[in-house]
């Protein structure tokens, strides 16, 4: 199992590394989305695929009965998934402002910080 | 749910006991004070006029959290907290020792002179936006950064002053900003994410993410490639949050758009996060790895130094400039990390020999013997430490005096500014100062840590790695010198001089800024006060830093405060 | 979208998802569900209503900027921590008090008013994205 969640995060990160390698803003945010999800299957597949069980503690018991997934890389996960949320809504409104502002969502036409012709500074005075 | 006897049985198995005094809060107290000023000052967001007065007060309370828990760590040892008293490792620890507690308190330190230079300069718009709480926030991710002992809370705290920092660099929301911040958030969240790949794998490697429990685990354990991977990942991603050469485009494109004040606040603290994480994870957890990267980080060291160098020379705006001494900054913290070879002597930082030949302290002595091989390492990871801590101070102090500067001049172009030693003397006087810290000329703070880098350098069997940091220095000279020259030294120029792209420059700078100059010194003065106290009278800043840099070489009294009881 | 089938449906809708988070709120401390989960529902609820009605009537019923509803949150996740300081346990350790309310014992923990700070955090920090977004396309 374990082996077969590895080829899936693989195929994921490069899919995700290939969309983030583009100029253009909107594949680059696609990119972070897979990117954000391959990370989370990796942490999931670093805990070991054990079991499918739920970790939940039954009534009147002091611990889990039978072998349960493991909690910890699920914990992980789900704070992973809330970052990558926020991040992907702040991320999505910035670009649409940099694209309504700038006029463009290819970042190698962005050139507005750093001048194409700043000229050298004064050598003397 | 169990029986309530049952519950308490369970609980007193999983949970630590015993009651815990006022002083033990100093732990959590600066993220804690950060979230609650930050809170309070979002939910009055209307009554701008109520911020300068809230605000000031938090940082100072802030900096006084930050103050007492670095005497608390002199005076008794690295100090440990359980989130929810639950036993480690289990639980997240936030664990401090002599390195967490003296990166916190500058940057308290830093956060309120940026915080009294931000009442006058920034606008009540800007302030309607959000600038107070959103410093809150970050300075509270900045704090958790420096504070935690768990490594995946480490990487929250990484997003926790990134969202922070995010909000920051485009208040304003102008054409510059958005450009440079599109770049910076992108490329950031790139390096944490890389960051959580790494805890992904480390995680699986080890199955905890307690570092105490990582740094014991990592000593028993066979590295078969793994580790080694893992702390090439970290070296990567921490790299590209530090600004380390290869990954370091998204600094000059981005830092110089947003307010000069949140310029400073980035330059001092946002990097040094990145360095402080580094010397962490690799130096306190994989120590042998650490020793096989030390060539790959020289030369990263000495590139970064050298593209910081040159860049700087090249700018003809003073916050672009200032943006390349960052990351020559960056480059010489880098190059302590370096010095881990065996070549050459143990040989004790010269500052620290003079502090224990002046006070006799037996403890300088009675530790060398103790850690017999480690010389150049601490010694390296002292100076490192040190100009860190100098590079906060003085990287904030710069953006801060150059945009007090910018705004008498009414523009940052190097081209347009001149005459501010007439206008502005004490400014410029200030100016000098700072602009001789960061060469590293004597006698202010930036001269000592070199002096023991380049000692170091050349003790460790790197001579060139040595006169790399020299050549540094002096590029960086000439570049501050020509700063100096050029805005402050010579006459103003004639505006029909100064040529096209100056005339709209003013627009940028708000003149109600001018109109209490004491408010904008003050902060400067303060800065001031620790870079000439921290040149003149080293050795007491250096004696903390070695003992800074022991406590990760040698973690003893770190692990022993995580699972030694806990809670004192 | 501001067809009238869906603006007459749209405020039930919104208020059946509020009241459904609630819910998911409440439940969460032993059952799946919690702070985050909740938020996301009452924040796309009041997404859903500011597509249908318009972003100036979804501001006017939150009443509290969207920000200072963050605030609130986060305020109540720090007291929620520092609560633990005189009970002179570890930061953030769970307490619990058991009081009779009309003969019901009702549970209330610094877990649970942790939980409702993550929940106004992630409803006030969501809605003020959707808002804007949505500001933004219909101007």
């Amino acid at each position: 199992m374990e082996t077969a969640l590895s080829f899936v995060v693989g195929c994921l990160f490069a899919v995700a590394l290939y969309l983030l390698l583009s100029k253009h803003i909107i594949r680059m945010l696609l990119g972070v989305v897979l990117l954000g999800n391959a990370v989370n299957i990796l942490i999931f597949t670093a805990g070991r695929v054990s079991s499918v069980a739920p970790p939940l503690v039954p009534e009147g018991a002091k611990a889990p009965l039978d072998a349960v997934a493991n909690p910890l890389p699920q914990a992980l996960i789900l704070t992973a998934i809330v970052i990558s949320f926020s991040f992907f809504a702040f991320l999505l409104v910035l670009a649409y402002r940099a694209y309504q502002d700038l006029g463009t969502d290819d970042t190698d036409e962005m050139r507005v910080a750093e001048p194409e012709n700043d000229g050298l500074p004064p050598l003397g005075y | 749910m169990a029986a309530p006897s049952e519950t308490a049985h369970l609980k007193a198995e999983a949970m630590i006991h015993g009651a815990l005094a006022p002083s033990d809060y100093l732990v959590v107290a600066p993220v804690a004070v950060c979230f609650l000023f930050g809170a309070v000052l979002l939910m009055v967001r209307k009554r701008v006029d109520w911020h300068p007065w809230l605000a000031i007060p938090g940082f100072a309370l802030l900096l006084a959290v930050d103050v007492m828990l670095l005497l608390k760590v002199v005076a008794d040892g690295p100090q440990t907290m359980m989130m929810g008293a639950w036993k480690p490792p289990f639980g997240i620890a936030f664990t401090v020792d002599m390195l967490g507690a003296l990166f916190v308190a500058t940057a308290g330190f830093v956060a309120l002179a940026a915080a009294i230079h931000a009442t006058l300069s920034m606008s009540l718009v800007e302030r309607r936006y959000g600038f107070f709480p959103f410093m809150f926030l970050m300075m509270g991710g900045v704090s958790g950064a420096f504070l935690t002992g768990d490594i995946f809370n480490l990487y929250v705290w990484f997003e926790v002053l990134l969202i922070g920092s995010f909000g920051l660099l485009i208040l304003g929301s102008e054409h510059e900003q958005l450009d440079g911040a599109t770049k910076y958030c992108f490329l950031n969240l790139v390096a944490t994410t890389l960051f959580l790949i790494t805890t992904g794998y480390l995680y699986g490697l080890f199955g905890t993410l307690n570092m105490a429990d990582i740094a014991q685990k990592a000593g028993r354990l066979e590295d078969d490639g793994a580790m080694l991977t893992i702390a090439v990942l970290y070296l990567v991603a921490f790299g590209m949050k530090a600004a380390a050469f290869p990954l370091n485009y998204w600094l000059p494109a981005s830092y110089h758009t947003p307010r000069f004040v949140v310029s400073a606040l980035f330059a001092g603290l946002l990097t040094k996060v990145g360095v402080y994480a580094l010397i962490r994870v690799l130096l306190m957890l994989f120590p042998p790895q650490h020793a096989e990267l030390a060539t790959l980080i020289a030369w990263v060291a000495a590139l970064t130094m050298l593209v910081g160098a040159f860049g700087a020379l090249a700018q003809s705006d003073l916050r672009r400039l200032l943006n390349y001494f960052v990351i020559a900054g960056i480059g010489t913290i880098l190059a302590g990390l370096a010095l881990a070879g065996d070549g050459g002597a143990a040989e004790p930082s010269i500052i620290a020999t003079a502090a224990s030949a002046a006070t006799a302290a037996p403890a300088d002595a009675a530790a060398a013997p103790l850690l017999p091989g480690s010389g150049p390492l601490v010694v390296g990871l002292s100076g490192a430490v040190f100009y860190a801590l100098h590079s906060i101070v003085v990287m904030t102090a710069l953006y801060l005096a150059g945009g007090t500067a910018s705004r008498v001049a009414g523009s940052s172009s190097l081209v347009v500014m001149g005459g501010l030693w007439r206008a502005r003397p004490g400014l410029a006087a200030l100016m000098l100062v700072f602009l001789f810290a960061v060469s590293g000329l004597p006698p202010f703070s930036g001269f000592w840590p070199k002096v023991i880098l380049v000692r170091g350098a050349f003790g460790a069997g790197l001579p060139w790695l040595g006169a790399v940091i020299l050549v540094t220095g002096f590029l960086m000279t000439i570049a501050s010198a020509r700063v100096f020259a050029l805005a402050f030294w010579r006459n103003a120029p004639e505006p029909a001089a100064a040529g096209p792209g100056a005339g709209n420059a003013p627009a940028r700078f708000d003149p109600k800024g001018e109109a209490s100059p004491v408010a904008a010194m003050l902060p400067l003065v303060l800065l001031a006060a620790f870079v000439v106290a921290a040149g003149v009278f080293p050795q007491w800043l250096a004696s903390l830093t070695d003992e800074a840099a022991r406590g990760v070489v040698d973690p003893a009294a770190y692990l022993g405060s995580v699972f030694g009881g806990g809670g004192s | 979208m501001r067809t009238i089938i869906f603006r007459f449906t749209a405020p039930y809708l919104t208020a059946l998802m509020v009241l459904f988070s609630i819910f998911v709120l409440l439940r969460g401390h032993n059952d799946p569900g919690g702070g985050f989960i909740g938020g996301l529902i009452a924040a796309s609820a009041f997404a859903i209503y500011g597509i249908a009605c318009g972003v100036a009537a979804v501001r006017r019923a939150l009443y509290f900027h969207p920000m200072a509803i963050s605030a609130a949150g986060l305020l109540f996740a720090v007291v929620a921590g520092l609560l633990s300081i005189p009970a002179g346990t570890g930061f953030m350790t769970g307490l619990w008090i058991f009081p009779h309310v009309f003969g019901t014992e009702l549970a209330l923990s610094t877990p649970m008013l942790f939980d409702i700070g993550v929940y106004l955090v992630v409803v006030g920090g969501i809605s003020s994205i959707a808002l804007a977004l949505e500001e933004r396309e219909s101007d």
